[in-house]
């Protein structure tokens, strides 16, 4: 049966699917493996699912658009978590999240495709007794304050140091 | 020259690592001798005192902090005095907040490398498995309906009746699914348990397994939780390198996979999370068929909390009387309550259901960190109502805190101070509901946006009584006509702000 549009056979999907024994049940641990490799699940990826786990590409795209973690555009390379949720607004989150963004601004880090720094928000990361809470590239920080985002990302080589 | 301790604890927990804990733990590397036995432990729970380093010296752990990385060179040349340093706080198991806990859960959270399989099991872990591994599944079940246990997700349903309907409902094969997608804001509880101590959850499965014979396990854990997903993981490959999965039921099969979650908080609604498990979107299911019959890939499938399988190794150790003598009302057992929000000693506390919200919040949690007045506390997570300083003398138990127009849910307690505005916080509500709907039911998906723009006229002072009269039909609508909990409960959080706090939602209209 000849496919009727041509797609481009994303290998690392393919292998991705065979990881899991294309198991279609296996479908969200597949599409995290992709976006932490390929940093986003692009046309060809979700073409090569359909075919692997014999489901169509709307229903692969019904799953990828459902989840906050899969993105169908490449990210920065670092990823700032704030946490807005409730315990952390308690806890004057909302405050510090303006002002770690005014601050990065001024630096002209203002999040989106381009940036190195993608800022986000999420809604708890479970750690609601040392609130406002982040996660940077994964790692959790604590009683997050403007300064102490600003020394980290510095700290990390992420952005440079304020000029005395 | 001070003796050299014997072991040194420092959490390894992610709560710990966010305030400092590993660089506390690489400083005690570089100032202790070579020898020094340098543990990563769980938490004790005790947040506001991470880092909490410990020492055990003469079978006694003593406790430190909270320590930054500029503290450890004062300690190691102080010797980890059991008194007098700035940071010592004497033996860990003595400090109040712990000492007048009842921890039948997290009995061993904290005590040592949550992966030490031998130290666990050396701390009588196993005893609960052990004695459902002498008892016909039958049996177990009677033993957890004696013990009253109810489901630590929020819904109460009690434990052992379910398990029965699973059991008896006989199909192809019987799934066993801890739901450990824990996203409600304020509460940590399985988080610190799976970092902490993740044997326990694992041998809960165990007996639950054995219960409903299920030859299939899955732990769905969030994404947002890297570290439980990785503590987890390891703990069940020690389990099953142990050979501990083995002759749990006449099929000698059972085994459990975690599956990660993808940032959806919905998931965490039991039949969303099976669409998930099973591939989908995490879209919720209508019920009947409820999932004990008719669950994962059409099979019975049983939907545990995490809190809900870590209490049965306590059950079957002791038996299901011990366990109904803690706790009040038709509420029996512990509940883990997480303080959070701003709260001076934010901690985890479990405690026998029955203690008050004021006992907590104030002797537990030492009041706000801020110092301003607390004036709203939301307890059982987004969904849950907002509670006021006239609330605090309510008893927490699933029936008391309904009789009040509140929910318990997952333990969560988020205490706000003054600075709050609670109309805002109504529409957060409704903005969180639009946001995470899975999009299933109208009520829901449609419900929640018409909310929050109803709350953003009322919040401008646009024709504010009408409004309020219109968010309250709505909340009417979405509560009735909701196909789960989160169109369903959504209203709680606002209809208990309107009601408790009306002087935020008096606005005036902008000149």
């Amino acid at each position: 049966m000849p496919m009727l549009i041509d797609t481009i056979e994303d290998r690392a999907a393919r292998a991705a699917c065979e990881r899991q024994d294309n198991r279609p049940d296996a479908l969200i641990e597949i599409l995290h493996d992709i976006q932490a490799t390929a940093g986003f699940i692009s046309d060809a990826a979700i073409a090569t699912l359909a075919d692997a786990l014999n489901r169509s590409r709307a229903e692969i795209l019904g799953v990828v658009s459902f989840y906050h973690d899969f993105t169908r555009q490449p990210g920065a390379p670092h990823t700032l978590k704030l946490c807005r949720a409730e315990a952390c607004q308690a806890a004057g989150g909302d405050h510090q999240a303006a002002e770690i963004e005014r601050r990065l601004r001024e630096r002209g880090i203002s999040g989106g495709q381009t940036a190195i720094l993608d800022i986000k928000p999420v809604y708890c990361v479970g750690n609601c007794a040392l609130g406002p809470a982040a996660l940077l590239d994964g790692t959790p920080v604590g009683r997050i304050d403007a300064d102490r985002i600003v020394s980290t990302l510095v700290a990390r080589g992420i952005i440079e140091a304020d000029q005395p | 020259m001070s003796p050299q301790p014997d072991r040194i604890f420092v959490p390894g927990d992610s709560a710990s690592i966010s305030v400092g804990a590993d660089a506390v733990a690489a400083r005690l590397v570089d100032a202790l001798p070579a020898d020094a036995r340098i543990i990563r432990n769980g938490s004790r729970g005790l947040f506001w005192l991470e880092p909490l380093v410990e020492i055990e010296r003469d079978g006694e752990r003593l406790g430190f902090g909270p320590v930054t990385p500029d503290d450890v060179d004062s300690l190691v040349a102080a010797g980890f005095p059991a008194s007098g340093h700035r940071l010592s706080l004497g033996p860990v198991e003595a400090i109040p907040q712990l000492a007048r806990q009842q921890r039948l859960i997290f009995a061993r959270c904290g005590h040592d490398d949550p992966l030490d399989l031998a130290s666990w099991i050396e701390m009588g872990g196993l005893a609960g498995l052990e004695t459902a591994r002498r008892m016909a599944p039958d049996n177990i079940i009677d033993t957890v309906k004696a013990s009253g246990l109810r489901g630590r997700g929020g819904a109460g349903f009690p434990t052992g009746i379910k398990w029965e309907t699973a059991r008896k409902a006989g199909g192809e094969q019987t799934w066993l699914c801890c739901n450990a997608d824990e996203g409600d804001s304020g509460t940590y509880a399985d988080r610190l348990l799976m970092e902490g101590d993740p044997f326990t959850l694992i041998a809960g499965m165990c007996i639950a397994a054995r219960a409903i014979g299920a030859t299939g396990g899955l732990v769905y854990l969030r994404s947002e939780y890297p570290h439980a997903i990785h503590t987890l993981k390891s703990a069940i490959s020690l389990w099953r390198e142990a050979g501990l999965f083995g002759g749990l039921n006449e099929d000698n099969h059972f085994d459990i996979e975690v599956r990660t979650g993808a940032g959806a908080y919905i998931c965490g609604e039991e039949s969303s999370m099976l669409n998930s498990l099973e591939g989908k979107r995490g879209e919720v299911r209508a019920k009947p068929p409820i999932p004990a019959i008719s669950g994962l890939f059409g099979q019975p499938t049983i939907v545990n909390n995490v809190l809900t399988l870590a209490s049965v190794p306590w059950i079957l150790e002791h038996g299901g009387e011990a366990y109904r003598e803690f706790g009040s009302g038709r509420s029996r057992g512990t509940q883990a309550f997480q303080l959070a929000g701003d709260i001076r000693q934010g901690a985890l506390v479990e405690l026998a259901f029955g203690v008050s919200l004021r006992t907590l919040i104030d002797d537990f949690g030492g009041g706000t960190r801020s110092g301003r007045p607390m004036r709203a506390v939301q307890v059982g997570g987004p969904l849950g109502a907002y509670l006021g300083r006239a609330d605090l003398d309510v008893v927490l138990d699933y029936e008391a805190i309904a009789a009040i127009g509140g929910m318990l849910g997952h333990g969560g307690i988020v205490v706000f101070n003054d600075t709050v505005d609670m109309a805002r916080q109504a529409r957060f509500a409704m903005a969180f509901c639009a946001v995470e709907s899975c999009g299933k039911c109208t009520p829901c998906r449609v419900g929640a946006t018409r909310g929050r723009e109803t709350l953003d006229k009322i919040i401008a002072g646009d024709a504010v009584s009408e409004n309020l009269a219109l968010l309250e039909d709505l909340c009417e609508l979405m509560t009735d006509g909701s196909l789960c909990a989160m169109g369903g409960l959504t209203p709680m959080p606002v209809r208990s702000a309107v009601k408790r706090f009306p002087e935020d939602f008096a606005r005036q209209a902008a000149e």
